[in-house]
């Protein structure tokens, strides 16, 4: 009976959303106005003649938000697959797919709205629901020189893969149907309103001069905070404690090579145009990328005497994750220190500091991307130059170090939100339909029990 | 001598295995295979079309044991195996005629341990 109520509210709530965009007041679209203070993130430098679409632009952006997307299915869905049990699967594959389905409709209905219409420094407001009033020409304040919907679908993709990579800390055990209640009020509550925050025009975050080029705090330690948080009060694993070892790795690299690529997108692409700051954006997220699997592999090789492939897939997964806020502001020695920097930090997070705690964050989610976020964006404000954009700032090394307090503070004030605002939406899953699955279940595996589906056959 | 052939439930392989090595039974095959008993097997459904008597995954242990050994042995698995419901599984003991160590071209007793 549950799910059934289930499945009425989200039907419900899909159907009578554009109703509600309908008697939402319009308020004028601020067109062309150049910013005050050039801090943040999502922006180019503004001409102040009347938007005019380029061509090559939106060719890169159309690319990219495409490549974005290939980081949550397949890239995401191999890399998380590869590494659980294969009872489980089609559970890791399909919650990765139901999180581009259902966030992708939340976002146009009224994700956007919430994340990026100016409105207050909190909240977007309704004003964009169901994409009333974002057409096709430019909305300067944002990107001057690509249609406003393609600003829209490209950050449609990072909205869908922040919930996907929170699957990490829950992976094998959670019920699908609070998974999608789940990852639809997180990405209403959490996401939506950091989003904005950071990014938003008069978002609070970007008022204050945080730098996040590509979404460090409101991608990865937003989605790492909210994998600690559902890890530890959904409980460890059935059998963990004895080995939980991945079933595929195969998948697990071809996964991590996916989102390596797409990563190019996702951080290139944050550029919102095909120019030299996208170039930069792209060789330092390489950089960052090959320098932490390389340093993880050998601190493996080092202290367990063999490198592994896991091992470097991991560590360049993580060197993305810290090159994302910085990847428009520092230069190629700054994205060597960070890529290096993150394996050393996310290696002692998952190889020591969780088994001592005894916590089953099951793939490190928390591990690799709330830390490397976190050392990411402090990073970024180590490390920031004014020589790569000169919309951006200088960091401590380069003789700003209020810079390092801005970025210290977007982190907690991240960290402190996230977890609070997931810790209620998880209490109110459990309550409405239960976030566990019944210990049979788990132990037949979550392929068979919530989908009737195996993965794998034995004969033929 | 014995051969004790154990059909159990995958995910008990780990407490099996725990149970064996306290009762000092180091010398195990594992493989894996499909069966059902009384429960059926599972239905499965692709596309909306149902699939019933599906086999269900199990794992087969063989362990040859002298005969000293084989108590313990049942011992060990029925307890690392055991949730006292239908699909917990079965073991089977069989005589066995000869035993012969590859490496050393030992037979009997002495070959098993």
């Amino acid at each position: 009976m549950k799910k059934i109520w289930l499945l009425l509210s989200l039907l419900g709530f899909f159907t009578l959303a554009p109703l509600a965009m309908l008697i939402a007041d319009e308020t004028p679209v601020p067109q062309g106005i150049v910013p005050a203070a050039v801090t943040a993130v999502v922006q180019v430098p503004v001409v102040p003649a009347a938007p005019k679409i380029d061509s090559g632009d939106t060719a890169w952006i159309l690319t990219s938000s495409a490549l974005v997307m290939l980081m949550t299915l397949p890239g995401l869905a191999l890399f998380y697959g590869g590494l659980v049990r294969r009872k489980n699967v089609l559970s890791i594959l399909m919650q990765c797919s139901v999180a581009i389905g259902v966030i992708s409709v939340q976002w146009v209905l009224f994700g956007y709205s919430l994340a990026f219409h100016p409105g207050t420094g909190f909240w977007g407001g309704f004003q964009w629901m169901g994409l009333h009033g974002v057409g096709l020409e430019p909305y300067a304040d944002y990107s001057a020189t690509i249609p406003h919907q393609l600003f829209m679908i490209f950050q449609a993709m990072f909205a869908v893969i922040t919930p996907a990579l929170i699957i990490g800390a829950f992976a094998e055990r959670m019920k699908f149907s609070a998974f999608v209640l789940f990852i639809l009020l997180w990405a209403t509550f959490v996401y939506d309103p950091i989003a904005h925050w950071v990014w938003g025009m008069g978002g609070w975050l970007r008022g204050m001069g945080t730098l996040d080029f590509a979404g460090g705090t409101v991608v990865h330690i937003n989605a790492g905070i909210a994998a600690i948080v559902t890890a530890l009060f959904i409980g460890r694993r059935k059998g963990y404690g004895q080995t939980v070892p991945p079933h595929n790795l195969p998948f697990t690299v071809i996964g991590a090579g996916l989102l390596w690529f797409g990563w190019f997108g996702f951080n290139s692409g944050s550029a919102l145009a095909a120019n030299g700051l996208a170039v930069s954006a792209f060789v330092v997220t390489n950089t960052a990328a090959a320098a932490a699997g390389v340093v993880w592999a050998f601190i493996e090789w080092f202290h367990n005497g063999k490198p592994t492939t896991l091992g470097f897939a991991t560590g360049a997964v993580a060197g993305l994750v810290a090159i994302t806020p910085a990847s428009g502001f520092v230069d190629v020695m700054g994205a060597l220190a960070i890529g290096a920097g993150v394996s050393v930090f996310c290696f002692i997070m998952v190889a020591m500091v969780k088994p001592k705690f005894g916590y089953d964050d099951s793939l490190d989610a928390f591990g690799v991307h709330g830390i490397g976020g976190i050392w990411g964006a402090l990073a970024t404000g180590l490390f920031a130059t004014k020589a790569v954009n000169a919309a951006g700032a200088d960091g401590l090394f380069y003789g700003n170090p209020m810079q390092f307090i801005i970025q210290l503070k977007a982190v907690a004030v991240t960290v402190v939100y996230s977890a609070v605002a997931t810790l209620i939406i998880y209490k109110l899953v459990d309550v409405l339909v239960g976030v566990r699955i019944e210990e049979k279940d788990e132990l037949k595996g979550l392929d068979l029990t919530e989908h009737r589906e195996a993965g794998y056959t034995v004969l033929e | 001598m014995k051969l004790v052939i154990a059909i159990i439930q995958p995910h008990k392989l780990e407490d099996v295995k725990a149970e064996l090595y306290k009762a000092d039974i180091n010398l195990i095959t594992v493989s894996e295979v499909l069966g059902h008993g009384r429960q059926m097997g599972v239905t499965e459904v692709y596309r909306g079309v149902k699939e019933t008597g599906n086999l269900l995954r199990k794992v087969r242990l063989e362990i040859g044991v002298n005969d000293t050994f084989l108590q313990p042995t049942i011992d060990a698995i029925i307890k690392g195996a055991r949730s006292s419901e239908v699909g917990d599984g079965k073991i089977f003991v069989l005589d066995m005629k000869e035993c012969i160590r590859i490496s050393s071209g030992e037979k009997g007793p002495v070959a098993i341990g």
